[in-house]
């Protein structure tokens, strides 16, 4: 039998203790390599169910202001390809259970070489790639690179997407489908717009691989709102990368609101 | 393959945006065929723009270089470059898709500045995005936009450039896209946009090949045309490209030399100059090893880019086309010398051209043509010109 991926157990887990996922996103490097490292431990110390990590890029185009300024920390210090592997791995040896998905912009896999790329990634212990700028239709060449290496290659569903291509795109994902709730780009927001809860249950009778919502989610209100929809997982990244901007002075401070904040999203998916 | 120029072009964008591309994609190839829209649109440039713009005969320059010298006056169509073909077509097409909103992105302001005079004239909302750094250099334009009724938004992150102002039209259009449309400026960003601005700018070659048969009975030896993103450039090649014995040779932005990495000349830098994806396509970029993309300099805001139009790297991969160079100080050479001789004031943009052409003219006979496409007027670029050659302009 061929043994579960870190995501296949960690969502079997928890749907058999009835709770979902909470997924935080973060920048590798933000606001510095050491820093960083700190952030994500503190993190899965504090009820992170997964990851997903960002690699920075010099020009995010499906991101809002706070993920961009984020990227601009880290590329300050000139985080790059290296030392963003470099990194994960140190995160791989603190916890070897915890599965693992990238954000990533095309370019960035292209310059390392597809292969390449995806041979690292298995290597430092990812389990899942997502390219924000590269939609099914041109993903071929990740997708042949991502099966030779075991990962999953995972694909947003947008409120946009129609039914033609939520059935093109769900006949490659694996892994978990990334539900963009908003229309628009990254960034914390007050409310959930009534497009996200519609789009769940579009999607849901369509797959069974799980459900994510990312994109505006800020609040454990809101994760209440999207795993009572029948989301089986959240992706919070703006509303954790404003608790690092706010205390770049007090690494303390920050750690310990990073800390507060993943405990309350944690236990609203319970 | 769809969308592609060779293996250069695509579609890189978000999943989001993807729906929005479709749609777009299946407007453009129905009014493209439809005769209806066609008529209307060259009523629009006959009638608003002010096309055919002329090829003139530079009979000074020509003496001083020992050749024949004509110039595409694009600088002559409304608004003063050829910006406005494209952004009365696209403003044409997104009327008749139901769209109320145009954003656009300008580098120089003379695509903003056309986008927002299509816009008013086509009775829709417009806003522009622009970067601070182009807005303190361009500032007429900046005012133009305005006084046609559009919105200026400031982008002031990364290099505050058009590559930024870029980013920020695809942020609000990821979130716009059911009411608006995005009228890009050149032959880049995400199929359909590189070949459908083409198609809005393939005039200029058309007219051109038509003036120069009348006026030479002849074909050129050469056309030069500067290369930003690569529009006019394609706009007066495509024509041509049939015509093997026409040498196309674009002009990029050297900026301060390719030595230390401050220019825009993205095949001139092997080092820096490198296939990739930026903004939906994938071209030739300047980034750095790992994919960072590199930030750009050049004297012309028009060319400060680090991308270049997928169908410019396919002709030069095809050889068909061949891509040179021309530096700040060269261009403001050559801006000054048109000027003198012919009393035509380039846009710094196409004074990359005229640069080239002043030493393609070496080599050339007596009677060999060059057509220099004027892809825009200078104007807007006297505080630029007067900051940076101060005195010595006479």
């Amino acid at each position: 039998m061929i043994p579960l991926t870190r995501f296949e157990a960690q969502f079997k887990k928890l749907h058999s203790k009835k709770e979902g996922a909470f997924i935080p996103f973060v920048v590798l490097g933000d606001p510095n390599i050491e820093t960083s490292f700190e952030i994500i431990k503190t993190l899965i110390d504090n009820g992170a169910d997964a990851l997903e990590l960002g690699f920075a890029f010099s020009d995010p185009i499906a991101d809002g202001p706070t993920i961009q300024e984020a990227d601009q920390r880290a590329l300050s210090h000139n985080i790059n390809t290296d030392d963003a592997f470099e990194l994960i791995q140190q995160i791989r040896s603190y916890n070897q259970k915890i599965p693992i998905s990238l954000l990533i912009y095309y370019n960035l896999i292209l310059q390392r070489g597809i292969g390449e790329f995806y041979s690292q990634a298995k290597q430092v212990g990812v389990d899942a790639v997502l390219a924000a700028d590269c939609p099914v239709e041109e993903a071929e060449p990740l997708l042949k690179a991502a099966k030779e290496n075991g990962i999953d290659q995972v694909f947003i569903v947008a409120p946009t997407t129609t039914k033609a291509r939520l059935k093109k795109i769900l006949a490659q994902a694996s892994g978990y489908v990334y539900l963009v709730s908003l229309l628009g780009v990254t960034g914390a927001r007050a409310a959930l717009q009534t497009k996200t809860v519609k789009l769940i249950k579009f999607v849901k009778p369509n797959t069974n691989l799980p459900i994510c919502v990312g994109f505006g989610i800020s609040k454990p209100g809101h994760v209440k709102e999207v795993v009572g929809a029948g989301a089986n997982g959240v992706i919070v990244g703006s509303a954790v990368i404003k608790l690092v901007k706010e205390n770049l002075g007090d690494k303390e401070k920050m750690l310990a609101a990073v800390s507060e904040f993943a405990s309350e999203m944690k236990a609203a998916t319970k | 393959m769809k969308g592609r120029f060779g293996e250069f072009g695509g579609q890189y964008i978000p999943e989001t945006l993807m729906p929005a591309i479709e749609e777009l994609e299946k407007a453009f190839e129905k009014c493209r065929k439809d005769k209806k829209f066609n008529a209307e649109f060259q009523k629009l440039l006959s009638e608003y723009a002010g096309r055919p713009t002329p090829l003139t005969f530079a009979g000074n320059l020509s003496k001083r270089l020992g050749c024949k010298i004509y110039l595409k006056r694009e600088d002559l169509a409304h608004t003063g470059a050829h910006k406005i073909n494209n952004a009365l077509g696209q403003a044409l097409l997104a009327k008749k898709m139901g769209k109320t909103r145009i954003i656009a992105e300008t580098g120089a302001g003379q695509h903003g500045t056309a986008t927002a005079i299509a816009a008013a004239k086509l009775g829709m909302e417009c806003e522009i995005y622009m970067g601070t750094v182009d807005i303190e250099r361009q500032k007429p334009n900046v005012l133009r936009m305005r006084l046609a009724g559009a919105r200026v938004n400031p982008v002031s992150s990364g290099s505050k450039t058009l590559k930024d102002a870029i980013n920020e039209c695809l942020r609000d259009w990821t979130a716009s896209c059911e009411n608006t449309h995005y009228l890009l400026g050149s032959v880049l960003g995400p199929a359909p946009y590189p070949e459908m601005v083409a198609h809005f700018q393939k005039m200029i070659g058309e007219e051109a090949k038509q003036q120069i048969k009348k006026a030479e009975g002849k074909l050129p030896k050469a056309i030069i045309a500067c290369v930003g993103g690569g529009s006019n450039a394609i706009g007066i090649f495509k024509a041509f490209v049939p015509d093997k014995k026409v040498e196309l040779v674009g002009v990029e932005a050297g900026g301060f030399g390719i030595e230390g990495g401050k220019h825009a000349a993205r095949f001139a830098d092997p080092k820096l100059g490198r296939s990739g994806v930026l903004h939906g396509t994938f071209t030739y970029v300047l980034q750095d090893k790992f994919g960072q993309i590199y930030n750009t300099h050049s004297v012309s805001a028009g060319l400060d880019y680090s991308a270049v139009g997928p169908e410019h790297s396919m002709l030069r991969e095809m050889k068909r086309a061949q891509y040179t160079y021309a530096t700040d100080k060269e261009a403001l050479d050559a801006f000054k010398i048109l000027s003198q001789e012919e009393g035509i004031i380039p846009a710094l943009e196409s004074s990359h051209a005229v640069a080239y052409a002043l030493k393609y003219a070496k080599k050339c006979k007596k009677n060999d043509i060059i057509i220099i496409n004027i892809s825009g007027r200078g104007d807007k670029d006297l505080d630029t010109v007067i900051k940076e050659m101060g005195d010595s302009l006479d």
